[in-house]
This record gives C-alpha cells, structure tokens and sequence, in this order.
C-alpha cells in the first residue's frame, strides 16, 4: 500500500495515469460512439477538422470519419502493445531466469541466442518475420513480442545472478525443494518488480514498431489502426497534413502516458533510488 | 587526564525525520575527550553511536539535523560552522575510520594515491616531499613492505592491511582527534588484536585523541581510558574503564556486560558414545578461471576434514574468514558437492546421494544461516516461510500452517506474528523465525552458520539461551559454525578449530581452550579481545 501511496504522490505518474485512462476509455467508447465500421465511406475525402460537425476530425483521402478511426485504434494500438509486451515478458523473464539460475552451458547458450536477437536491428527482424508469415494483426502482435524479448531476459537473468545465492534460496534448497519451485516461488517475485517496470518502456515500444510498420503499409490492412491512417496520409502529407498528424498525436499521448505510468512504478517500487 | 578536552559535546541533539521509530537519534549527549585518551562509545545498534560520530563531522543524512546543544572542537562550536570551516576540520583536525576499508577506499585508484591526496587537498608540499611522507605513514602503521602497498590497489591488499591504509590515512595530517567507527569489527580477531595494539601505539605516540566506537565490551577493556555508554541516543553511564567494567551502576550497563559470554567453558555435559553424524576426509576445491588447464587458481577450501558428532552433542567449528569452515558446512548439508570423503548420517552417505535422494533425505538435517536479513524470502509471511518445508515434503498446507505456529511458541515468537512479513520483525526475531524453519523438519541434525554472529550481545545471549534450551528439549544434535570462541565456548560440547581448510586440531571443548596444543589455536585464544578483563570477570561470575 505504501507503493501505491508513493505513486500518487508524483505528479508526473498521475498525469500518465489519467492519459492512459484516456486512451482506455477512447478504446471501450469506440463501439458505442461510432457503430458504423471506421473503414466504411462516411462522406467527402479530405473535409479539414473543425469544418463540418457531422466529422469533427474530418476525413482522410477516401471520405473516411477520422475521429471514428482514432477511436478504434486505440483499441488496436492497446491490444497490439499489452499481447506483444506479454509475449515478450513471457519469453524474456523464462530465459532469463533459467541463464541465471544454472549458470554455466546453459546460460552460455541461452545468452548467445539472446544476443544474436539483439544485434539484429529489431525493426528490420519485424520486417523479415510480417515478409514471411504474413501482416495479419495476429502474426503482426506475435512478431512484435517475438523481436522485444531480448532486454527483459538480460534485465532478469541480471536480477537472478545477484539473488540466486542468497541465503533465503539456500535455505529453500535445504528444506528440499526443486529446481522449478525455487525458481518461480521464491526467486522470480523478487526480480520482477524491474521487469514490470520494463515492461512499459516494451509496451511504448510495440506500439511504436505496429505504427512504423504500418506507415510502411506493412501492417494489417483490414483494421482502422493510427499507423495504418498515418500511412494513408503520407500521400497528401503536404497539403492536408492533418491526416497523419491527428493520429501521429494520439500515438504521441499514449507512448507518453506508458511511458509516465512506467516511470511512476519505477520510483514507487524502489523507493530508495528516488530520493537520491 | 586533567588535559583540556580536545572535544566536548554539550547536551547535544540529533532529530530524526518524522516517521522513524524514536524522535531523536541523540538526545541531550554531553561528553568529552582530552588529547592523549581513548575514550570508548559503547552501545548496541540503533543506541546513536555512529549518528553521534556523524554529526560531529557533520556529516548527517538528509532530513537528520542536530536540533540542540553544542560541539566544541579546540573551543569551536562545530554546529555552528560553515561548510567551507567543516572542510578545514575534517581530515586535518578530526580523522575518521571506517568499520569496513574496502567499501572506504576508492576501488579504482592505489593505496599510495589516496593517502597523497590527504597532502594534495591540505598542503601545499611538493610531489616528492609527499611521497615521502606516504611511505614514512605506511611504515608507521607497520604495513609489511610499503613501497610495494603503496603502489597496490584496495582489492590487493588483505582485511587487515586495508584497514592499516585507512588508519594511515586517517593519521597523515596529525590530525588532534581520531573517531574510529568501529575500526575492528569486519576483522578476524587475530588481526584485530594487532589493529587494536596499532590504534593505542599511535595515539600514545602522537598524543592524539581518540573516540573509539565499539558494540564489543572485549575491546573495550582492551583499549579504553574512559567509557561511555549509550542506550537509545541517551548517555546512561560514563567513567573511568575501569570503574565501568567492574562496578557497573547502571542497569543496562549491568546487563551488556553479563552478556558477554566468557570464554571459560562450563561443565561438560555426558555425551552419548553413538555418534550421529561422522565425516571422513571431505574435501573441497575450487578452481576458477583458466583456459584447458592453464593459468587456473585453485583454492583447497577444505582439506582432508574429518569428525564426529555424538547424537545429542554440539560440534563446534571454529576459524577466521577464509578457513573454509563455512564451506565444510555447506558441504554437510550438500548446499555444496564435495570432492571426496564420506558423510555418514545415520550410517548412510550423504556425499554420494544423488540430487534426488538428498532432496529426500534433507529433513534429518538442516541449517540455520548467518543474516537474518537475508536468509528469509521477503515476500512471505512467517507462517508461510516456516510452513514451506513441510509443504514441500507433502504435508498439507492448513496442517503445515497451524504447526508452524505452534513452532513459533517453541522458539519464543508470537503465534499470531505469523501474518506478518520478515521485514516487520527485529533481527533476534528474524532468527527466530529461521531457527523455527529449520525445525520443521523434525531435523536430527541442525547445521547453524553463524547463527548469532549478525546479532547484538544481549539479543546473541537469547538467542544462545533459546538453542540451548531445544537443544536438551528435542535432544537435538548441532554442528555450530562460529568466528566468536567465546561463544563457542558457551555452547559447544567438543570443538574443531580449522585454517586454511585444514583442522588443526579438535577435542571436548574445556581441553581444546584450557590447554590448546596448536600454535594457532593459542594465537586465537591470545587474540581474544579483553582477554584479562574476562578472566576476572569470570572469577567474579564463579
């Protein structure tokens, strides 16, 4: 409680909070404000924002409701950064944990893989995976979790090396417990408060990789996503630039409020670090 | 002792932020020290000793402010002096030392180095002159070879010589009053002995004053003109060494001192002739670094460790840091493989069980760690952490939680404290819970690593008492692991004394310290602290 306590006491974090509520709000509202699908024709192309009430936002080159598309791609930006963060967590807090806690070999190969992960540039191993499997949002969100894995397993295999000879571990071990049960009971809750903290510079990433992919016109096609409708902007980038910066500024807001939120955890769950 | 103070502290005061468990960390402290003295501040933990040394160097952490009361240092008010004066004071008026060198010195820069800079900051001598008053200091602080020290890095340099670097630093300047924070207590008493014959030549030489902080009532009578002690930021006895040592007048006082355990053993206690617990030539070593073979280290942790523990009796192991005493009991309870040799438990091997069985077979022995901090996960509750090991061994969970409040009764802890986290307890407490874990087991045999070690003296002398008292309830066999003989003394049916990975001799534990046959073994007894203090102490006991 004193964590929570701590986390509102920092203004920064609850501004971060309040944006990330905001864009949740924006996703659970899209279905009920918006009941026509976003992708379908709503009016003339390109109505500058303010002009007309029936498009606040005005449309963007094929005559659709842009105000329509931000809202459902809240949605898709939430979903695509919240699986492929799991994904990368997931993956990155197993390897990590197994690289730290045996040691030797097996933390040998496990850390060479990882490596061989990292010195790929991640966007260009995105653009490899979407070329082959395809840019469905399913295969997009897996592939971004796959290329983000990495630095969570450095980060939990660094927190496994410094505790898995403390006492509290040895003492496990004496009264007889496994491998696997020293592992997840008693080491993994000590090393993840970092890694939830991560966890949101990963999430802050993810979407940002779906919208360059997306301006790449690489992404899922079929779903009003903001990187799809930044690309679609591209084409009257000059003149009506509204089109790509309306959804430019809500990946702004949301990788923002990630990235505050993430902040606020941090200095709320290592109280110390923060008094300097 | 009719010299002018040098320092005197007029009812000081030491506020606390708003939030920790007292207001003040010092409360109204007067004292003072003349030049050519050694006055001792004695206290447990959390008594303000150190906050006292910090606030005269005015060194306090944020949000802790002297709130009252005056530091006069040659009739300077230190509480009342500007930044730019406190430098001028530190180093060259007041010097401190540290309890632990390694973390004092800089890592990244040699011995020699950063004596210098003491004459770089303070004066304006010029390079060779300094040099050569670096290595006239180390001389005088007897560091074995000073050219060669003078050019090695921290981590080059052993405990000991460390912290004879701290001292010369310290020293460089002649400064008039030395605070030494408990210089003596990360050492092994052998050296110990020889920093603390240091300290009093030096301050005898050089007339300096000095405010030793100390925990230990040994070094006390060792080096003390004078003595303070303090209880919970508040001066509660002050006099001569003496005086205090053999009359207390103050209660607390009284009952530090009877804390210490002397070093005479008590009577021998009947032994059963069936032995519980035999190893036989275990061996450990460690190599590290290397490339197929070549340029490896290889240190002999334990070397060829033989001995036996009667059912019901106490072993005790004792040695300095680094006589692998630690590792031969991590190999008893397999944290550890060992190389060769046999451990017979109940007539089977332990050292040639596979991961599995040992898993087994590990409720007839268990451990008891050093930290209290560290060795209980901090994200489990009492209960739960005392409930794990027979939940791991198949008990139910309810039954496994209703025993192991029971147990918490056993070992002298609140039944209902067990919803509480390992933080929320004091480190006696701590112990306690893990004393209690290891007891869950049922254990035959209980492997406790320095069980007292991280404790203060009267929290160590419960703790003591509460072994003691399971050991005869549940005719419990120990194999205590220890540094202090004095507690060894106390405890131990028959004791083994290892160095370097060797025991060097071992016997009933009134033999091994009344007429100890090795030449090490006399070193150790020799080195204990306040030796001729405890003796008397003793007589007066018996």
């Amino acid at each position: 409680m004193d964590a929570v306590k701590r986390y509102f006491r920092s203004p920064a974090a609850v501004i971060g909070l309040v944006l990330l509520l905001a864009v949740i709000a924006m996703a659970l509202a899209a279905g009920f404000l918006y009941p026509r699908d976003p992708l379908a024709l709503a009016g003339r192309p390109l109505v500058w924002p303010f002009t007309n009430p029936r498009f606040p936002l005005g449309t963007d080159n094929s005559g659709r409701d842009i105000a329509a598309q931000v809202f459902y791609g809240a949605r898709i930006s939430l979903l695509i950064g919240g699986v492929a963060t799991a994904i990368a967590i997931t993956i990155g807090t197993l390897l990590g944990a197994f690289a730290g806690y045996y040691g030797g070999w097996v933390d040998n190969i496990l850390m060479r893989i990882t490596e061989a992960f990292q010195t790929l540039p991640n966007f260009v191993l995105l653009l490899v995976l979407v070329a082959v499997f395809g840019s469905t949002l399913t295969t997009v969100t897996i592939a971004i979790g796959v290329v983000s894995w990495p630095a969570p397993a450095r980060l939990t295999r660094a927190e496994f090396l410094s505790l898995r000879n403390r006492e509290f571990v040895q003492a496990g071990r004496t009264l007889g417990m496994k491998d696997l049960q020293l592992i997840l009971g008693e080491i993994l809750p000590n090393a993840l408060p970092p890694v939830i903290v991560y966890a949101g510079v990963v999430m802050a990433v993810a979407i940002l990789l779906e919208s360059a992919l997306a301006f790449l016109r690489l992404s899922d096609p079929n779903v009003a996503s903001w990187g799809n409708l930044i690309g679609l902007g591209r084409d009257v980038l000059r003149v009506q630039w509204y089109v790509s910066a309306i959804p430019g500024i809500a990946i702004l807001v949301t990788v923002l409020a990630v990235s505050l939120v993430g902040q606020g955890l941090n200095d709320a769950l290592n109280p110390r670090l923060k008094q300097r | 002792m009719s010299e002018a103070p040098i320092l005197s502290l007029e009812d000081l005061s030491v506020r606390l932020p708003e939030g920790a468990d007292r207001s003040h960390a010092l409360k109204d402290v007067s004292l003072s020290v003349a030049s050519n003295e050694i006055l001792c501040v004695v206290g447990e933990s959390g008594s303000g000793k150190s906050m006292m040394a910090n606030a005269i160097m005015r060194l306090l952490p944020q949000g802790v402010e002297i709130d009252g009361g005056r530091a006069l240092f040659e009739d300077r008010d230190l509480c009342a002096a500007s930044p730019a004066e406190m430098r001028e004071v530190r180093g060259a008026g007041i010097a401190m030392i540290f309890q632990e060198p390694m973390t004092a010195l800089n890592p990244l820069r040699t011995v020699g180095d950063q004596i210098a800079e003491m004459f770089r900051v303070h004066t304006g001598l010029s390079r060779a002159e300094i040099d050569k008053r670096v290595l006239a200091l180390l001389d005088d602080v007897r560091i074995p070879d000073p050219r060669l020290a003078a050019k090695a890095y921290p981590h080059e340099l052993s405990g000991g010589q460390r912290q004879r670097a701290m001292i010369a630093m310290a020293l460089a300047l002649d400064p008039r009053l030395l605070i030494a924070d408990e210089p003596t207590t990360a050492l092994d008493v052998t050296t110990q002995a020889q920093i603390l014959k240091l300290i009093r030549d030096l301050q005898q030489r050089k007339k300096t004053a000095v405010l030793f902080i100390t925990h230990d009532f040994g070094v006390v009578a060792e080096i003390a003109d004078r003595v303070v002690v303090m209880q919970h930021g508040r001066v509660v006895e002050h006099g001569l060494a003496n005086e205090v040592l053999n009359h207390p007048t103050h209660a607390y006082t009284r009952q530090l001192i009877a804390a210490v355990p002397p070093l005479k053993a008590p009577s021998p206690r009947p032994l059963s002739p069936e032995n519980i617990l035999a190893i036989a030539g275990v061996s450990k070593t460690y190599r590290s670094g290397g490339f197929l073979g070549r340029g490896a280290r290889i240190t002999a942790a334990v070397r060829n460790a033989s001995l036996t523990l009667p059912k019901g009796g106490t072993l005790g192991i004792v040695g300095e840091s680094g006589s692998g005493k630690s590792t031969l009991a991590r190999c008893i309870v397999r944290l550890i493989d060992p190389d060769a040799g046999a451990i017979l438990l109940d007539g089977k091997d332990w050292a040639k069980m596979g991961r599995d069985e040992v898993r087994r077979e590990t409720r007839h022995i268990q451990m008891v760690f050093q930290d209290p901090f560290a060795s209980l996960n901090p994200r489990r509750k009492a209960a739960e952490l005392v409930a794990q090991g027979p939940i791991v061994h198949g008990t139910p969970r309810a039954t496994a939680i209703a025993e192991a409040k029971r147990l918490f009764e056993l070992v002298g802890l609140d039944p209902s404290a067990g919803d509480r986290f390992p933080h929320e307890f004091s480190g006696g407490q701590r112990q306690r819970i893990g004393l209690a874990r290891a007891l869950a087991l049922k254990p035959d045999v209980l492997v406790a690593d320095e069980p007292v070690s991280a404790l203060d003296v009267s929290v160590q002398a419960q703790v003591l008492k509460l072994l003691g008292e399971l050991r005869e309830r549940l005719g419990l066999s120990i194999v205590f692991i220890t540094h202090d003989l004095r507690v060894a003394a106390q405890v131990c049916d028959l004791v083994a004394v290892m160095k370097e990975g060797e025991i060097v001799e071992h016997g009933p534990v009134a033999e091994v310290f009344g007429r100890p046959q090795h030449p090490y073994t006399k070193a150790l007894i020799a080195s204990v602290p306040g030796g001729e203090f405890t003796a008397q102490h003793e007589a007066a006991v018996s």
